[in-house]
C-alpha cells in the first residue's frame, strides 16, 4: 500500500510539473515581447511604473529558463508556485493567494455536495434500471438520463432559477429557494445548504446521466455472472444479492470513470457558479478575464489542477479498496 | 530445378531479384538457412516504478540447425516448447537475445527492420490461426496483394492480375477477389494465407501450425496442396507441428524440440524408427496408429509430471525430471546434440543414455541418488 | 459532461453473423461482399429514433442554411436592431408571435432571425471539432498502442496532463491571453481537450488488435510501422472512432455554446446560441422576457438531444450487440 501510494504521488507530481510547464508556455512565452506579458499580469489598470516594475520582478528580460524557474521558486522580491506564492493581483492590489482562500470554500462545498448527489441519483436509478431491464421504469429513467445527457449545465441552471425562484416566487409567493448568494457552512449549516440547493441539482443532474447509463450496463454485465447466479440458487434475497454481491463488482467503472471526471466536475462548477453568482474559483477566474487580469487566472488553473490530481489519487485508492484485484505495489 | 518457371510460364523472364538478396538462385541441396546457437529470452519485469527484469522466460536456449535448399524440415513439440518462438526469431519478429540466422549465404540476424525487407520477399510465413491471420476488415483481394504493395512490385491492374493468378494456384476461385474473410471457410481462409504467403516466389516458406486449427477432413487437403506447390514452385519448407504424424507425411527431416533445445534431429526414418532420445520414443508411442490390435500391443510411455516453467528450466538435460532414464549425469550435465551409438551424421540426439532399439524405456525407472535429487526439487521450487 | 464507455465490446466483427460461403459452386453468380459499412447502415435506416432523429438534424441544417430566408422573410436582419417596434413602452423587448415570431432580445433584435444564424456557429463548430479531435485521438491512440514504449509513455502522460487540467478553467485562461474567441480559436481549444478520450480508446484497442495474428503476418512481410497503423490496425478501428464522432458532435456543441456563455467564445455580434443565453440573464432579463431565455435553450436542447440519438442509433448499428445507450 505504501509503495502504492508513493508511486502514485510521484506520478501527480510528474504531472502537476506538466501542468506548469503547459501553464508557462502558455502565459511567459509571447512573441510580441515581455512588455506584452508584464501588461497581462497588471491588468487593465495598470500604469507605465507598474509594468516595468512587473518586467523587473518577474525577470521577463531573462533567459526562458530563468524565468522557469523564477516561475517555479521566485526571486528575492516574492515567492514563487513551490513557497505558495502565487503573485499579486494588481488590478485589486491584494495577493491572489487571499482570492483563492475566499472562492475556493465555495466552489469545494459546491462540488462536495453536487458529486454526492450526482453519485446517489446515477446509481440509484441505473440500479433500478439494471434490476428490470425493459421495465416502465427502466424506460423511464433511460429517457430522463438522455434528456439531461443532453442538457448543457447553465441552460439547466437558468431554467430552474427562472421557474423554481423566478416563477414561484413571484407568481405564486412562494419564497421556497433563495436566487443566490453564498452563506458559510461555520455560520449556518442549514442556510448554507438551503442557498446551495439549486447549484447543487444543476450540477449534479446533468452528469449523472451519464452515470444512469454507466450503472445500467455495468450492473447489467454484473448480474449476469456466474457467481450472482451461485448467490441466488443459495437462496440469498434478492435486494441482497443486488446489493451484496452486485453493487460491489459494479462499482468498479463508476468509480473509474468518476476520476475521469473530476476534472469534468470542477468545469462544470465554473458554469454554475455563473449562474448562480456563487464567487467561487470559477467566478474568479471569469471575472479576472474582464480585468485581464492574469495572475488570478493562473492562479484558479494551478490550483484547480491540483485538486484534479490529489482527487484522482483519492479515486484511485477507493478503487483499490472496492476491487481487491487490483494490486497495491 | 527449373518447375519455377514452367509454373508461370506468363512470369516475366527477368523478374527483378531483391536487392539484398543473393543473385545466383539457391540450387537444391545448398544450405539455404542456418541456425546457430540461436537464444531467445523474454525478459520478466517486475511491476515496480523501476520495472527491473526480474527474470526471463527462455523460450528458445541455444538452438542451431541447417535448412536445405528445396527439403522439407520438420519441428515438432509440445506447446510451449519454443518451436514456434524459433520460427519468429528466423523471420525476425523477434529480435535475437544471442546466436545468428544466416538467410541465402547472409547473416541477417542483426538487420535493421529496412535492411531486413528485402530479404521477406524470399522468407515467408504461414500462419496457425485462418481466422486470425487474415484481417477482418480488409477484402482478400487487397489482403493476398499486400506482398506487392509492401514491396512496391505492382500496383493497379497489374496487381489485381498478379493476386488473381496466386488466388487460382491455391485453388481459390479470383472472382471472390472482393469478398471479406469472414465469406470464406476456415480451409479457404488458409487458402487465402498461403496465396499471401507464396504471391511473391519465395524461397523459404515456414508453416506454423498451418493445419492444426482446421477440421481433420481439411487437414489433408491443405497438407496435399502445400506438398503440390513445393514441386511446382521448388519451395523450402519449415514445417512446424505438435504431433508427429502430420509431420511425418510431409518431412524428409525432423527436429524434436523439448524446452527451447533441440532434443533430436535426423531424416525422417531416423526419427521413426530408431529415435534415440526418450522423449522422442514417448511421442512417437503417443500417435495413434490405425490397427487396433497393433495399438494395444504397443507400450505407451507416460512422462511423469507437467513441462517445467521455461522460466527457470532444471539444471543439465533439460528432460531429466520426466525421463524414465534419468541418471545423476543427466541432473548435472548438458548432453551435446551429437550422433549417438553410431547413427550417420545426419542423425544427432542429445542424450547421455540414448535408447537402443528395441529397448521399451516404458519399463525403466529413473536412477537419481538422494544429493541430486535435493538440487532438482530445490529448482522446481524456485520456479 | 463525458461520453460513457464508447469503448464497449473489445472489438465489432460485424460480419461474423453471416454463415461464411462453403467452398463455392462454381456458378458464375457474382456475390459482392456485403461490407460492415453496408449491413451498418441498413441497421441504422430500420431504426425508427435514427430515423427521426436524422430527419431533425436535416431541419436544423436546413434552417442553417436557409438563415438569409429567414432574415428576408421577416424581413430583420441579424444584427438589425429595432429600436421602435423591438421595445415595448415600458422599454422591455417586444414578446413572441407578432412582429417577432419568437420575439425580440434586449437591442430590438428578432430572436427567430439570430436563432437560425446561431446554428451555423453550433453545427460547424459541432462537426469541425469532432472532425479535428478524432482525427488528432486516433492518431495519437494509434502511435501510444502501436508503438509502445517511449512514445507511449510521452503520449500518457500528456493524457494525464490535459485531463487533470479543467478544460473550462483552461479555454478561459486561453482566451485570456488570446483576447477573446473566434470559431477557430474555440474549435482548436476543444479539439486540445477532447482527443485525450479518442486517444484512449483507441490504445486500448490497438493493444488488444496489434497481438493478433494477421500483423504479425504483415510484419513478416515487411510492412512499415506506419503502413500497420493505418492500412492493418485502423479499418478495425474506425467503426469506434465514427461512434465516439457522432456522439462527440452534441458535446462539442455544448461545449462551444458554454464557451459562448462564459465570454470566451464566439465574441458578439455574430449571432450564437449560448451568447443569446448569457444575455438573456445580464440584469435578470429573462424575468421580463422569457423567450429570449427559453427559445435559444430549446433549440440548443433539441440539437443535441437529436444527434445524441442518433449517435446512439450510429453505435447500435455498428455493434448490435452493445447495450444501447438510450432507450
Amino acid at each position: 500500500m505504501a509503495r502504492f501510494l508513493v508511486r502514485r504521488i510521484l506520478q501527480g507530481v510528474l504531472v502537476m510539473w506538466l501542468v506548469t510547464i503547459a501553464a508557462f508556455g502558455l502565459f511567459f512565452i509571447d512573441p510580441n515581447g515581455p512588455d506584452d506579458i508584464a501588461r497581462r499580469i497588471g491588468g487593465k489598470a495598470a500604469t507605465p511604473q507598474l509594468l516595468h516594475r512587473i518586467i523587473e520582478n518577474y525577470g521577463l528580460r531573462q533567459p526562458l529558463y530563468k524565468q522557469y524557474w523564477h516561475f517555479l521558486y521566485g526571486t528575492p522580491h516574492r515567492a514563487g508556485l513551490l513557497r505558495g506564492g502565487l503573485g499579486t493581483d494588481y488590478y485589486f492590489q491584494i495577493p491572489v493567494t487571499h482570492i483563492l482562500r475566499d472562492a475556493a470554500p465555495i466552489t469545494f462545498s459546491l462540488a462536495l455536495g453536487a458529486s454526492i448527489l450526482w453519485l446517489l441519483i446515477g446509481l440509484a436509478s441505473g440500479i433500478l434500471s439494471a434490476v428490470r431491464p425493459r421495465s416502465f421504469l427502466d424506460r423511464f429513467f433511460t429517457t430522463i438520463a438522455l434528456f439531461f445527457y443532453s442538457m448543457p449545465t447553465f441552460v439547466l441552471g437558468l431554467l430552474l432559477l427562472l421557474v423554481f425562484y423566478f416563477e414561484f416566487t413571484t407568481k405564486l409567493h412562494l419564497a421556497w429557494f433563495p436566487a443566490a448568494g453564498y452563506v458559510d457552512f461555520t455560520k449556518n449549516p442549514l442556510q448554507w445548504a438551503h442557498h446551495l440547493i439549486l447549484p447543487w441539482i444543476t450540477l449534479a443532474v446533468v452528469s449523472a446521466a451519464a452515470y444512469t447509463r454507466l450503472a445500467r450496463s455495468s450492473m447489467l454485465d454484473v448480474l449476469g455472472e456466474d457467481y450472482i447466479r451461485t448467490a441466488r440458487a443459495k437462496g440469498l434475497s434478492e435486494r441482497r444479492v443486488v446489493l451484496r454481491h452486485g453493487l460491489r463488482a459494479a462499482l468498479t467503472p463508476i468509480v473509474t470513470q468518476f476520476g475521469i471526471d473530476v476534472a469534468v466536475l470542477i468545469g462544470g462548477a465554473v458554469v454554475t457558479e455563473q449562474v448562480f453568482s456563487l464567487q467561487g474559483l470559477g467566478y474568479n477566474a471569469v471575472q479576472a478575464i474582464q480585468n485581464q487580469d492574469l495572475p488570478v487566472i493562473l492562479g484558479i488553473v494551478i490550483v484547480a489542477s491540483l485538486a484534479v490530481v490529489v482527487a484522482n489519487i483519492v479515486v484511485d485508492i477507493i478503487y483499490a479498496v472496492l476491487d481487491p484485484r487490483v494490486r497495491l505495489t | 530445378m527449373s518447375a519455377r518457371h514452367a509454373a508461370t510460364p506468363d512470369e516475366p523472364a527477368a523478374a527483378p531479384e531483391p536487392q539484398g538478396g543473393s543473385a545466383s538462385p539457391a540450387k537444391s541441396g545448398d544450405v539455404l538457412l542456418r541456425v546457430t546457437d540461436v537464444v531467445k529470452h523474454f525478459p520478466v519485469r517486475s511491476s515496480s516504478l523501476f520495472r527491473r527484469a526480474v527474470g526471463a522466460v527462455h523460450a528458445v536456449d541455444g538452438v542451431s540447425l541447417e535448412v536445405r535448399s528445396g527439403e522439407t524440415l520438420g519441428l515438432v513439440g509440445e506447446t510451449g516448447c519454443g518451436k514456434s518462438t524459433l520460427a519468429r526469431c528466423i523471420t525476425r519478429l523477434y529480435d535475437l537475445t544471442s546466436g545468428t540466422v544466416e538467410f541465402d549465404g547472409a547473416d541477417v540476424s542483426k538487420l535493421s527492420a529496412s535492411k531486413m525487407r528485402p530479404f521477406r520477399r524470399d522468407m515467408q510465413m504461414i500462419f496457425q490461426d485462418p481466422y486470425g491471420s487474415l484481417n477482418p476488415r480488409r477484402r482478400v483481394g487487397s489482403i493476398i496483394g499486400d506482398p506487392f504493395a509492401i514491396h512496391r512490385i505492382a500496383d493497379g491492374q497489374e496487381r489485381k492480375r498478379r493476386v488473381q493468378e496466386a488466388m487460382e494456384l491455391v485453388g481459390l476461385n479470383p472472382e471472390h477477389y472482393n469478398r471479406f474473410p469472414a465469406e470464406f471457410s476456415g480451409g479457404q481462409r488458409q487458402r487465402i494465407g498461403i496465396a499471401r504467403a507464396l504471391a511473391l516466389r519465395p524461397k523459404l516458406v515456414i508453416c506454423d501450425e498451418p493445419v492444426s486449427a482446421l477440421d481433420v477432413s481439411i487437414q489433408a487437403q491443405v497438407i496435399n496442396l502445400l506438398s503440390d506447390l513445393q514441386r511446382e514452385l521448388n519451395l523450402t519448407y519449415i514445417f512446424i507441428a505438435h504431433d508427429l504424424s502430420v509431420v511425418r507425411h510431409v518431412s524428409d527431416r525432423v527436429a524434436v524440440m523439448y524446452l527451447g533445445k533441440v532434443a533430436e534431429i535426423g531424416t525422417g526414418e531416423d526419427i521413426y524408427e530408431t529415435a534415440r532420445h526418450p522423449y522422442t520414443n514417448a511421442l512417437l508411442s503417443a500417435v495413434p496408429v490405425p490397427d487396433p490390435r497393433q495399438m494395444a500391443q504397443r507400450s505407451r510411455i507416460v512422462l511423469a509430471g507437467d513441462v517445467p516453467s521455461p522460466l527457470n528450466p532444471p539444471s543439465g538435460c533439460r528432460f531429466h525430471p520426466r525421463c524414465p532414464k534419468a541418471r545423476d549425469l543427466c541432473v548435472t550435465d548438458d548432453p551435446e546434440l551429437v550422433p549417438r551409438l553410431g547413427d550417420t551424421e545426419v542423425h544427432s540426439a542429445a542424450c547421455h543414455f540414448p535408447v537402443e532399439v528395441g529397448e521399451d524405456i516404458s519399463l525403466s525407472t529413473p536412477q537419481i541418488s538422494e544429493a541430486e535429487r535435493v538440487i532438482e526439487e530445490g529448482l522446481i521450487g524456485n520456479a | 459532461m463525458t461520453i460513457g464507455n464508447v469503448g464497449g465490446a473489445a472489438e465489432l466483427d460485424l460480419v461474423s453473423g453471416l454463415p461464411p460461403v462453403e467452398e463455392a459452386p462454381e456458378a458464375a453468380k457474382v456475390i459482392q461482399g456485403r461490407g460492415p459499412w453496408r449491413l451498418a447502415f441498413e441497421r441504422l435506416r430500420r431504426d425508427r429514433a435514427s430515423v427521426i432523429s436524422a430527419v431533425v438534424i436535416l431541419l436544423i441544417i436546413i434552417c442553417a442554411a436557409a438563415a438569409p430566408v429567414f432574415a428576408t422573410i421577416t424581413g430583420h436582419g441579424v444584427n438589425q436592431q429595432f429600436r421602435l417596434i423591438g421595445e415595448q413602452s415600458n422599454g422591455f423587448p417586444t414578446g413572441p408571435f407578432g412582429k417577432f415570431p419568437l420575439g425580440a432580445d434586449d437591442q430590438g433584435r428578432d430572436v427567430l432571425v439570430r436563432l437560425a444564424y446561431g446554428a451555423r456557429v453550433s453545427l460547424l463548430v459541432g462537426v469541425v471539432t469532432s472532425a479535428l479531435t478524432v482525427a488528432i485521438g486516433a492518431v495519437m491512440g494509434l502511435m501510444a498502442g502501436y508503438l509502445g514504449r517511449t512514445v507511449d509513455s510521452i503520449i500518457g502522460r500528456i493524457i494525464d496532463v490535459t485531463l487533470s487540467i479543467p478544460f473550462l478553467l483552461f479555454a478561459v485562461a486561453l482566451a485570456s491571453v488570446e483576447g477573446g474567441g473566434s470559431v477557430t480559436l474555440v474549435v482548436i481549444v476543444l479539439a486540445l481537450f477532447g482527443w485525450s478520450s479518442v486517444a484512449r480508446i483507441v490504445r486500448g484497442q490497438v493493444l488488444s488488435i496489434k497481438e493478433r495474428e494477421y500483423i504479425e503476418a504483415a510484419r513478416s512481410l515487411g510492412a512499415g510501422s506506419w503502413r500497420i497503423m493505418f492500412i492493418d490496425i485502423f479499418p478495425n478501428v474506425i467503426a469506434q472512432v465514427i461512434v465516439y464522432a457522432s456522439l462527440l458532435i452534441p458535446l462539442s456543441i455544448v461545449s462551444e455554446a458554454t464557451l459562448s456563455y462564459l465570454g470566451v467564445g464566439v465574441q458578439p455580434p455574430t449571432a450564437d446560441w449560448g451568447a443569446m443565453i448569457s444575455a438573456a440573464q445580464q440584469g435578470g432579463l429573462y424575468q421580463v422576457a422569457w423567450w429570449y431565455l427559453v427559445f435559444p435553450s430549446l433549440a440548443l436542447l433539441i440539437t443535441t438531444l437529436a444527434f445524441n440519438i442518433f449517435g446512439d442509433g450510429v453505435r447500435d448499428a455498428f455493434d448490435p450487440r452493445a447495450d444501447r445507450l438510450f432507450v
